[in-house]
């Protein structure tokens, strides 16, 4: 018999880093190694108190953040959902783990709460300056999965989801936010269990001596056992045959690496999540993402009652970066615009994708400061 | 498999049909050390499904592919940090580390020293050759001064480390070093690093005469072993040199032996009160 639920959703009044939290625990975290660094210390934080309190969750502190990588890696490797959080400088010290992520097909998810820079920048000031290292920051061509966050509540549902794509292509996922949603404090709604999706990773059922660690599925992504679980693999950042010993044969190579990407890119429709706010008729649309999509949607809303047809491509997902969905929004707008707290790192994509059909225009913002709804209007009106 | 004897019992623990020849040239001391080990685990009566071996990068750290347990080849200098959330998350499991001296010192010193510190339990295996060996011979942390590598082609400038004296400051539960000539001690130092419950470090002296001993005269693996048996002695007989005698020798044997909780250990116990003791 099914036991009952609780009816009521519950309500909480929560920071963008507690509902990173909740929505890990949620997932089904139960490890989390790390190094503390401003502003994603809290996740740290609460994460100390709640692991212990689960049967079966460990927390760890490990001695700097690459550490703490390769303790999630190692978690991860023995079965567990597993997650880090850092800022800036420390994502970049993890860098080298993210691309044995990769290479090994371990599940885990990474938070960067970003903070400006370059170097140590300013540690409790909103940037959006990391985007194009979560995408090309380690060494190696890969795929990989970023996502963003642009208030509390998608803090707790986007750490949901990047929890169940790292289990179900068996990938490193990073998720974005920036210093304010992670240190804005707004009511949230904690889903019920049966609200959502959660997803585990696929283990393998054959016998021990059929099993291929690496081997080639309709999916593309293996079945992965736990270490101790009686399937016996070798697990390498060096590139591997199927068996997962290392290999420099070109045809082995080759199609390790073209599995790594295609395991992600043939499905683009599953991993690429975008709201639109407002495109049906739309001449001017913004596209945003993080905190920054919040100035953009009431800007949006201002500019429609001042009777401009204006729009908001919202980016949940940022990487794989989501072209069908930018190429729909330009078939129909005359120009498309790009607020960031960086110099551009994502309109590089959107022109990459606009190959000069459309104006793109850009609002960059590199001080420290959120973009203002007004700034955004103020362009949108002007254009 | 109980009556298994020498290189029968090796080969039931290699991955024969999947990865070999092996890399290491001929006269290394590692096949010594991966003998040891097997020998080891076999001795503590493990199976190979709660030993996870891990490995980080160079000569060393390939020896984990060629033996049939739940095996991780790393990325430089990180293994202990890999091996620590693996122990964390599977308690239960014999994790052991495979490192070189390069690895666990020099760009992996800091995970050392912490594994250490924190008590962790898992068994670290240094592979000390006192030089880079894959990287082509270039002078490591434990490069005696005076000695001529690739990047110290004058004779070495800087101090070396001893690794029994750092894992011992640093409070590892179970020091001991041992060499590659001293084998059946390697066996039981190997054992009881494993038996330990915290952080064990047994420090291998191996020789590396591709690398180290071309430029050192001692131009052979048998110059090499030679070597190793004159200088590396027991803390017993080093004690009762002069403190020249002591300067070209290296004492070995079992330096620490606590028997404090590992850091895992002491966690589950915290979570378990934490959730009312269930």
């Amino acid at each position: 018999m099914a036991r009952p639920r609780k009816k009521k959703n519950t309500e909480i009044f929560a920071l963008g880093n507690e509902a990173v939290v909740e929505g890990a625990l949620l997932a089904g975290c139960t490890f989390y190694a790390g190094y503390p660094i401003t502003p994603s210390s809290e996740i740290m934080e609460i994460m100390a108190q709640r692991l212990p309190l689960i049967p079966n969750g460990s927390f760890i502190q490990m001695e700097d953040e690459i550490g703490g990588l390769g303790a999630v890696i190692g978690g991860s490797l023995a079965g567990r959902k597993a997650m880090t959080a850092t800022s800036g400088p420390g994502f970049s010290l993890m860098q080298e783990h993210i691309g044995y992520g990769c290479i090994t097909e371990t599940p885990l998810v990474i938070v960067n709460v970003m903070r400006g820079g370059p170097s140590t920048g300013l540690p409790t000031s909103p940037a959006q300056a990391d985007v194009q290292q979560a995408r090309w920051g380690t060494h190696g061509d890969h795929s990989i999965i970023v996502l963003s966050a642009s208030n509390v509540q998608e803090c707790l549902d986007n750490t949901i989801e990047a929890f169940n794509l790292a289990e179900k292509y068996r990938t490193p996922v990073i998720l974005l936010i920036d210093e304010i949603t992670a240190h804005t404090r707004e009511k949230i709604i904690i889903p019920n269990e049966d609200e959502f999706e959660v997803f585990n990773r696929i283990v393998p059922t054959m016998p021990p001596e059929w099993y291929k660690p690496y081997e080639e599925t309709v999916r593309g992504v293996p079945p992965m056992p736990a270490i101790g679980s009686g399937y016996r693999f070798h697990v390498t950042g060096l590139t591997h045959d199927t068996n997962g010993f290392p290999t420099s044969r070109p045809d082995e190579v080759r199609e390790l690496n073209e599995r790594l990407f295609r395991k992600i890119d043939q499905f683009l429709h599953d991993v690429q999540i975008v709201d639109e706010i407002d495109t049906d008729d739309v001449d001017v649309a913004v596209i945003a993402y993080g905190t920054v999509a919040r100035s953009a949607e009431l800007a949006v809303k201002q500019a429609r009652e001042l009777g401009v047809k204006a729009g908001l491509l919202k980016l949940s997902t940022l990487f794989p970066y989501p072209r069908k969905a930018t190429e729909k929004i330009m078939a129909k707008a005359k120009t498309i615009i790009v607020p960031e707290m960086n110099m551009g790192q994502i309109s590089r994509e959107v022109k990459r994708v606009n190959n000069g059909q459309v104006s793109v225009r850009t609002i960059n913002k590199v001080d420290g400061q959120i973009i203002t709804p007004a700034e955004i209007l103020k362009v949108i009106t002007r254009v | 498999m109980a009556d298994m004897k020498g290189t029968q019992l090796i080969h039931e623990y290699l991955r024969h049909n999947k990865k070999f020849p092996h890399v290491f040239c001929a006269g290394c001391g590692h096949g010594i050390v991966l003998g040891s080990l097997i020998r080891s685990i076999h001795g503590l009566g493990l199976s190979k499904d709660e030993v996870c071996v891990v490995a980080g990068i160079g000569c060393s750290g390939r020896l984990a592919a060629y033996v049939d347990f739940n095996t991780v080849h790393t990325t430089h200098g990180r293994a202990l940090t890999f091996a620590t959330g693996i122990k964390m998350a599977k308690p239960n499991m014999h994790v052991i580390v495979v490192m070189g001296d390069g690895d666990s010192m020099a760009i992996g010193g800091n995970h050392l020293i912490h594994a250490a510190r924190r008590n962790i339990g898992v068994t670290a295996l240094i592979l000390n050759n006192n030089i880079y060996g894959m990287t082509g011979g270039q002078c490591s942390p434990t490069t005696p001064s005076g000695a001529f590598t690739m990047t110290s082609p004058m004779g070495q400038m800087e101090q070396s480390f001893d690794c029994v004296e750092l894992m011992t400051a640093a409070k590892a539960n179970y020091v001991a070093r041992g060499s590659v000539f001293h084998v059946k001690k390697l066996d039981k130092m190997i054992m009881e690093g494993i038996s330990n419950p915290g952080f064990g470090v047994v420090e291998i002296m191996t020789p590396c005469h591709t690398q180290y001993g071309r430029k050192n005269k001692f131009k052979t693996p048998v110059d090499m072993f030679k070597n190793i048996k004159d200088t590396v002695i027991s803390i017993e007989r080093y004690n009762q040199l002069s403190e020249e005698e002591q300067a070209s020798r290296i004492p070995s044997g079992v330096f620490v032996q606590k028997d404090t909780p590992s850091l895992e250990e002491k966690f589950y116990q915290m979570a378990a009160s934490c959730q009312g003791g269930a």
